[in-house]
């Protein structure tokens, strides 16, 4: 990863509350550019509170946050246009608008801000789609026609359309079987590297933490607990940590991950 | 990369030597490719291996890899052919990535023969209009077994939803429905006054109110509101059941959805229509008969007398004798298009509008049937 040293959104001190419960107090996380960064944390601990704060899609009860180095978290719709340009999202079930088939879903964002002529446009909707690894005639498909996988994939060639910068995915490899989120996880890697993306990955997969992250954050008690690559988080004394890691899932997770290590030692360059 | 260039530049692509060597400049990226685009596809470039030199690429994205690849595809070479000089290492990952998924030839626009277009449309639409028919009658049989099974007592009756839907559909329509009729009547005796005037025949609007929503009116405007208030719920409802899987597990659990979900609501239609009709005929002619008593001069002596003389019951017991007909169509047209829902909450949307759409029609056919069937009997 080139340039890892330069911070692409910094979380400091979030504060959010629903009602009479504190979900983030005091939540500190940096998220540098080109890395990947795997958020997990139990239910109930904010995973998808914080991605939506970040994102503007929730107005957080205190704290700041910056992203390529402004100040995000109190702008107005109109004010977050430009910003919205650079990221990329990537909804659970896809979130394709059903009533458009895939490639006009990938075509809106890049007719809404760009005005290019028909053919190049097609064109490049139909290069995003193949990018995701989808055959060509998926193009021309209703979301309802594809299968989960599939879906998931035409959603991440819709937000990557106007080559994001920074991409979120919220639990991209739920309600996939495990060779599918495999396959899953290693596109992501490979778009990530072709494409120079920052990834900020919410996710219950242990498999996808081991495979793809670079650095993992775990939210516990409000709080970013720990961010750091996942041979030193498993090491971690904080009791959901060694429950999480040291689990059966967790524990088959790491040999899986090891065993790749063994047989391909440089794979971390990447 | 050159750290010289502004990322900020126009994309600019210079052929140079008989188009074998291409210069590539600026940001090549999609907020800075408009320019290029449209020119890109005249340049002349030769066929036969190239050399690109990008070494005053500012910037590169998706976009930009695919001009470039496209620009490189008039010279029928594949990428490996050309010489490409000052990419990045990032950028060269994303053209190798970009190369392998493009496809070899520009995608072709579908082309659409209008008139073909048009027969093909026509042709759907019968066609789906015949299978639209033929379910309904399947439906129906379905519904009308199930209700004989219901009678040998095969099957039960469920008396909690039934009653459950009979406040729905019918206790909690009669403002509606009184409202509504109750104004039509007042309109339909203002007219037929203003009419009437001219030949000084003003006392017959009693006549022309009271026959009018006994015969017609009552219920005709009490099956399409409830075709639009209780038949799109009851295509919603199943409906919305249907896309979470749960007539999935009704079957699976071994119970009946039609004995479950339709005959219930069928039932309370069956018994709640009628009455509400008779509510809405009340209601008409109370509307006409306040118009005549406060604006026409008739007073309610003369209006209860001639309305007692002038009109025979048999008027009443015609249109009464249509509700049990239209509730059986509303009901089982607002289940069936339920059962069609499948997957998506826009499938929810479609059916329920189709719901509402089939029961007013058939409705409205089947009234203009019923009225030369009584005029053919002179009743």
């Amino acid at each position: 990863m080139s340039a890892a040293s330069e911070p692409i959104i910094e979380v400091e001190g979030l504060r959010n509350v629903f009602g009479k419960q504190v979900v983030h107090s005091d939540l500190d996380l940096t998220v540098m550019r080109g890395e990947v960064l795997g958020v997990v944390g139990g239910s109930g601990t904010g995973k998808s509170v914080l991605m939506r704060a970040i994102l503007g899609l929730k107005r957080p009860d205190g704290g700041r946050i910056r992203m390529f180095g402004q100040d995000t978290t109190y702008l107005d719709a109109d004010a977050r246009k430009p910003f919205e340009r650079r990221i990329g999202l990537l909804f659970q079930d896809g979130a394709l608008f059903s009533s458009l088939t895939v490639a006009e879903n990938v075509k809106v964002p890049l007719q809404e801000y760009y005005n290019l002529p028909t053919d190049f446009l097609d064109e490049l909707a139909l290069l995003k789609i193949r990018m995701t690894g989808l055959p060509a005639n998926a193009a021309h498909k209703y979301p309802a026609q594809l299968s989960g996988g599939m879906r998931k994939r035409a959603g991440l060639a819709r937000a990557l359309a106007l080559d994001p910068e920074i991409l979120f995915l919220d639990e991209p490899t739920s309600g996939l079987d495990a060779i599918g989120a495999a396959a899953f996880d290693d596109l992501i890697r490979t778009l990530a590297n072709a494409l120079g993306l920052t990834v900020f990955l919410v996710t219950h997969d242990m498999d996808s933490l081991y495979s793809l992250c670079d650095r993992i954050a775990v939210l516990a008690d409000g709080k970013v607990v720990v961010v750091d690559s996942v041979e030193v988080v498993e090491r971690n004394p904080h009791p959901w940590i060694r429950e999480c890691f040291q689990g059966p899932r967790g524990r088959s997770a790491m040999q899986q991950h090891d065993r790749n290590q063994v047989a391909q030692p440089k794979l971390s360059g990447a | 990369m050159a750290a010289v260039v502004s990322p900020n530049v126009p994309a600019q692509l210079q052929v140079e030597g008989d188009g074998a060597r291409l210069r590539m400049q600026g940001a090549w990226t999609l907020a800075h490719l408009d320019g290029l685009i449209a020119g890109a596809d005249r340049m002349r470039v030769a066929s036969g291996p190239l050399a690109i030199d990008a070494s005053e690429v500012a910037e590169l994205d998706t976009a930009g890899v695919l001009l470039l690849l496209r620009t490189l595809r008039a010279s029928g070479q594949p990428l490996q052919a050309h010489t490409i000089t000052g990419l990045g290492e990032a950028d060269t990952a994303l053209l190798q990535l970009l190369a392998s998924r493009l496809e070899p030839q520009r995608p072709q626009r579908e082309r659409h023969f209008q008139f073909r277009l048009l027969l093909s449309r026509i042709g759907t639409a019968v066609v789906r209009f015949l299978a639209t028919g033929r379910e309904f009658l399947g439906f129906v049989g379905l519904v009308i077994a199930t209700l004989g099974q219901l009678l040998i007592r095969r099957r039960r009756l469920r008396w909690t939803s039934t009653v459950f839907h009979m406040e729905q559909v019918g206790l909690d329509a009669v403002p509606i429905v009184a409202l509504l009729t109750f104004l039509v009547g007042a309109v339909v005796a203002f007219v037929g006054a203003t009419a009437l005037r001219d030949f000084g025949a003003e006392v017959f609007t009693v006549e022309l109110v009271a026959i009018s929503f006994l015969r017609e009116f009552g219920v005709l405007l009490t099956a399409i509101l409830l075709a639009g208030r209780s038949g799109s719920a009851f295509t919603a409802q199943i409906g919305s059941m249907k896309s979470r899987e749960e007539l999935d597990a009704i079957q699976v659990l071994g119970l009946d959805a039609i004995e479950l979900l339709v005959i219930p609501r069928l039932l309370a239609l069956l018994v709640m229509l009628p009455l509400l009709a008779f509510i809405a005929t009340i209601m008409g002619i109370l509307g006409g008969g306040l118009v005549g008593i406060l604006a026409l001069d008739i007073t309610p002596g003369m209006f209860i007398s001639r309305l007692q003389e002038m009109t025979d019951i048999s008027h009443f017991w015609v249109g009464m004798s249509k509700a049990p007909i239209f509730a059986f169509l509303i009901a089982v047209v607002g289940c069936m298009e339920g059962f069609k829902v499948e997957g998506s909450a826009e499938s929810v949307g479609f059916h329920t509008t189709a719901s509402v759409v089939q029961s007013i029609f058939l409705v409205i056919v089947v009234d203009a049937m019923f009225a030369m069937f009584f005029m053919q009997l002179d009743i």
